[in-house]
């Protein structure tokens, strides 16, 4: 009993003397630990990290306000930053580090900013899809050739912005419409995107609403995955870039220590990494975009004129969601 | 004023205080998740709550779940039964590594199941691509209950197996001496003496299932806790997520109430000496081989499959690289889930202890609670405990204690079946004894009663190990920054499609699990 009491005892008490910095990450470990064991090996400050749901992790930090012990929130959407920065939790960010970015890619009051982007792209089978017959909207979709073949994930971050998006662009009326035509054509549902592609893969469906980077993961270790993705025609509402971006809090502790990562996030060679590592695109003008095939230029110019604030709508979105009886 | 008060407890015939206090305290900390959520279902108004519990949607979600969770216990049963004779009773070789193997499902993460379910199916399946026959890729219904089925049993093949070994033999060989063909014995006799255990098991499957959510979001399968983590997960309006929950919470407090009523009057304990007698062991005769390809299929479909699956995945692309952060991450889990299932256990022994034996309203009522910790959904748990540390004990807020607590709070369900049953075996004569001969009420439990427990002890720990080892929505809430555990890495790196990075991770689990099980049934197994 006493071994018992000994073990519960002792918190884990953070370290005060040594430099440290605590980061909420909605982006999963696999995707960024590389990165910040970089930095801490660079800058020898010690790095806490706490993983989760980007949209877990926003709702965490609005239960601790205040005392929250993080410094800067990393998210893997805009949504999640959005719920955060309208709770008046964000710090303005130093001029310096926006105007690193072109405009769209950090929010217009400039309390967070992007550090990867990404693309939505329909992927579809190569062996029971013909090209020729790919539709040139999410819109055509509904047509009765894809009944119960097209896969998508209605609960999955990418794709509500995605939908926020066609919203903002086709209105409420147009897009809850869809969403009924989908589900009435058969549209199967799936928890994530990685689950789908397999399906994909498995003949479950023929076409996935999906992100770009996925397939490029699944070609790693099979190369001979059975699946090609593409994007619709130029200005579609199917076409959308989002982002990951990181923000600093009010409340942080480690100021310095947080503008510092911001920064070693944005530097050259870590861009770089992201785009050859993790298939997302950069965030700066002028890397290599080889890996994920097509110039990041390319993709913004496909996808609608978007502010990236208005993408934290998601209230509306959930709603639509719901009436169409998809959540 | 010790002792006036153990005279006040004993006039109006009320559990000792030292057994009835922990049990009161466990059952405030239970409720503090209920408050929270009723604070969060009170903020919508009254119309939009209406709206949101009166849903059609809700009632398919309702019939989904309890379709699933019936599925399950039938499932569960036909596999758990023979495999619990098989292994205590029959003569079939290699009993040990069977029993072990009974257990181990137990440690495959469900989100890993329906994987290896999903990858062995279908056109670009394992089956279609290695032996040319393509099956039919597992969804919805079928596929939920399959994999959940796979790892649940274990929790009813240990409450049986436990219930056999401990049995009375005396009363078998009774009714064989006054005639009973072995059947009769085993369908008369024997079963009926089951059904604590039975009752205990498939509480917790139920339970479990009415909660699950990582095999049934793979495999489409729309339940109430589906429903309640895509709220979660998807909004910050945590009012309708809140209703659900509460809406689950009616439900798993039925399955409550049900199972109160189905054991009110059971006694099982043994009349005579505390000590055990060896149970006959049944040749199999021409049984034998039905029984080998039972128990080969069973070994096959709930342990090779998945452990195949990752070995699968890590020989895609190994690199050593992948083995930095697994040191960190084993300790990391160990060091909650080992003390969260001793703490589990030793709050499972007042709860379990004055329930059976001092049988009242109070005592049930409070063993019951206990299970409420268990039904409430792992997100909406964690939020209340951050919630309540903040704004309570804000000290303990993001400590390495606070998710011990909570693991051992939420798992604790699981740690009182198999300590009932155990309790319910052990002759209260004994301790009665024990009293007689000068000592104290606790002095006599520790003596008399704690030393045949023992088995079912070890149950409860193996149970709740394993559980705290493969979980993630509370770890993800309540663990100390930079605390990462064996789980949240397999769940982080599958999710983004990294199955060969999870793969390490997942095995790490899987092994641990095994050595750690495999260490408490050896103690079990030298020391009898």
């Amino acid at each position: 009993m006493g071994v018992l009491l000994l073990l519960l005892l002792p918190g884990h008490l953070p370290d005060a003397a040594a430099q440290s910095l605590t980061i909420y990450s909605g982006r999963s470990k696999a995707l960024v630990e590389p990165l910040i064991r970089k930095f801490e090996q660079e800058h020898g400050i010690r790095m806490n990290v706490r993983y989760g749901g980007s949209t877990q992790l926003a709702v965490a930090l609005l239960e601790e306000g205040r005392r929250t012990p993080a410094d800067v929130f990393w998210a893997q959407d805009a949504g999640a930053l959005g719920a955060v920065h309208r709770n008046a939790m964000f710090e303005t960010l130093p001029r310096e580090l926006l105007s690193q970015l072109p405009e769209q890619l950090h929010n217009s009051e400039g309390t967070w900013i992007a550090t990867s982007g990404r693309a939505r792209v329909m992927a579809y089978s190569t062996s029971r899809v013909d090209t020729a017959l790919l539709p040139g909207s999410i819109f055509g979709l509904t047509d009765s050739q894809w009944s119960g073949r097209v896969g998508w994930a209605p609960s999955n971050g990418s794709f509500q912005s995605l939908l926020t998006a066609m919203r903002l662009q086709k209105g409420d009326d147009v897009i809850l419409q869809w969403l009924r035509d989908m589900r009435g054509n058969n549209a199967q549902s799936y928890i994530n995107n990685s689950a789908m592609l397999q399906a994909l893969a498995a003949g479950e469906i023929d076409i996935a609403l999906t992100n770009h980077y996925y397939l490029f993961r699944f070609r790693e270790t099979d190369p001979g995955f059975p699946v090609e993705q593409t994007f619709f025609a130029h200005g579609d509402a199917g076409n959308l870039v989002n982002v990951a971006g990181i923000g600093m809090l009010k409340t942080a502790g480690n100021k310095d220590e947080a503008l510092a990562f911001m920064k070693f996030l944005l530097e050259e060679e870590n861009q770089q990494w992201v785009t050859q590592e993790v298939y997302e695109y950069p965030v700066l003008e002028g890397m290599s975009t080889q890996a994920v095939d097509t110039p990041f230029r390319d993709i913004q110019e496909l996808s609608p004129d978007l502010d990236l604030d208005d993408l934290s709508d998601l209230n509306r979105t959930l709603d639509l969601l719901r009436r169409a009886g998809l959540l | 004023m010790l002792q006036k008060v153990t005279y006040i407890f004993r006039k109006y015939n009320l559990p000792s205080w030292y057994f009835l206090t922990p049990a009161v305290l466990v059952g405030l900390f239970v409720l503090i998740p209920l408050f929270y959520l009723l604070v969060r279902a009170l903020e919508a108004d009254t119309q939009l709550s209406m709206e949101l519990v009166f849903r059609y949607r809700n009632l398919r979600l309702l019939y989904n779940t309890l379709l699933l969770a019936f599925g399950t216990l039938v499932v569960g049963t036909l596999i758990a039964l023979p495999l619990a004779w098989i292994t205590t009773r029959s003569d079939i070789p290699g009993r040990k590594i069977l029993t072990l193997m009974g257990v181990l499902p137990l440690a495959i993460p469900g989100y890993v199941m329906a994987y290896a379910l999903l990858g062995f199916t279908g056109a670009n399946g394992t089956m279609a691509l290695v032996f040319g026959l393509e099956l039919p890729r597992l969804s919805g219904f079928t596929g939920a209950l399959t994999a959940i089925s796979l790892y649940t049993f274990p929790y009813l093949y240990l409450n049986f197996r436990s219930a056999l070994a401990g049995l009375d033999p005396s009363l078998e060989e009774a009714s064989r001496s006054l005639g009973y063909r072995p059947a009769e014995v085993f369908f008369r006799v024997t079963l009926p003496q089951l059904r604590p255990a039975y009752y205990a098991g498939t509480l917790i499957i139920f339970l479990y299932v009415l909660g699950d959510f990582g095999a049934v979001s793979l495999m489409r399968f729309e339940t109430f806790s589906y429903a309640i983590y895509l709220q979660y997960a998807a909004s910050y309006d945590r009012v309708y997520a809140a209703w659900l929950a509460l809406m689950l919470l009616v439900l798993t407090s039925t399955a409550l109430v049900v199972e109160y009523k189905l054991l009110r009057g059971l006694f099982f304990h043994r009349i005579g000496s505390g000590s055990e007698k060896k149970t006959a062991i049944i040749s199999l005769g021409h049984w034998k081989w039905p029984a080998y390809i039972f128990v080969t299929v069973l070994v096959l479909l709930s342990f090779v499959l998945p452990v195949s699956t990752i070995l699968f995945w890590m020989m895609q692309a190994f690199d050593t690289q992948q083995l930095a952060g697994l040191q960190r991450a084993l300790t990391a889990s160990v060091m909650a889930s080992a003390p969260a299932a001793v703490l589990a256990t030793a709050l499972a022994i007042p709860l379990a202890y004055i329930g059976v034996r001092h049988p009242s309203r109070l005592t049930r009522g409070l063993e019951r609670v206990a299970y409420l910790g268990y039904a409430t959904p792992p997100l909406a748990f964690a939020l209340a405990l951050i919630f309540f540390t903040l704004n309570a004990v804000p000290i303990l807020y993001q400590t390495l204690t606070l998710l011990i607590l909570a693991y051992a709070l939420h798992f604790l369900a699981e740690a009182i079946g198999p300590v009932r049953t155990a309790l319910y075996q052990a002759s209260p004569r004994l301790e009665e004894a024990a009293r007689s001969l000068g000592y104290g009420r606790l002095k006599a439990f520790f003596l008399a009663t704690f030393p045949v427990m023992r088995s079912g002890l070890i149950v409860s720990a193996a149970f709740v190990f394993m559980s705290a080892m493969k979980e993630l929505p509370i770890t993800f809430l309540l663990a100390p920054v930079g605390f990462q555990t064996l789980a949240v890495n397999v769940w982080s790196y599958t999710a983004e499609a990294m199955f060969s990075q999870a793969a390490p991770y997942a095995l790490v689990i899987l092994l641990f699990s095994t050595l750690f099980v495999g260490l408490l049934f050896a103690r079990e197994w030298t020391s009898r």
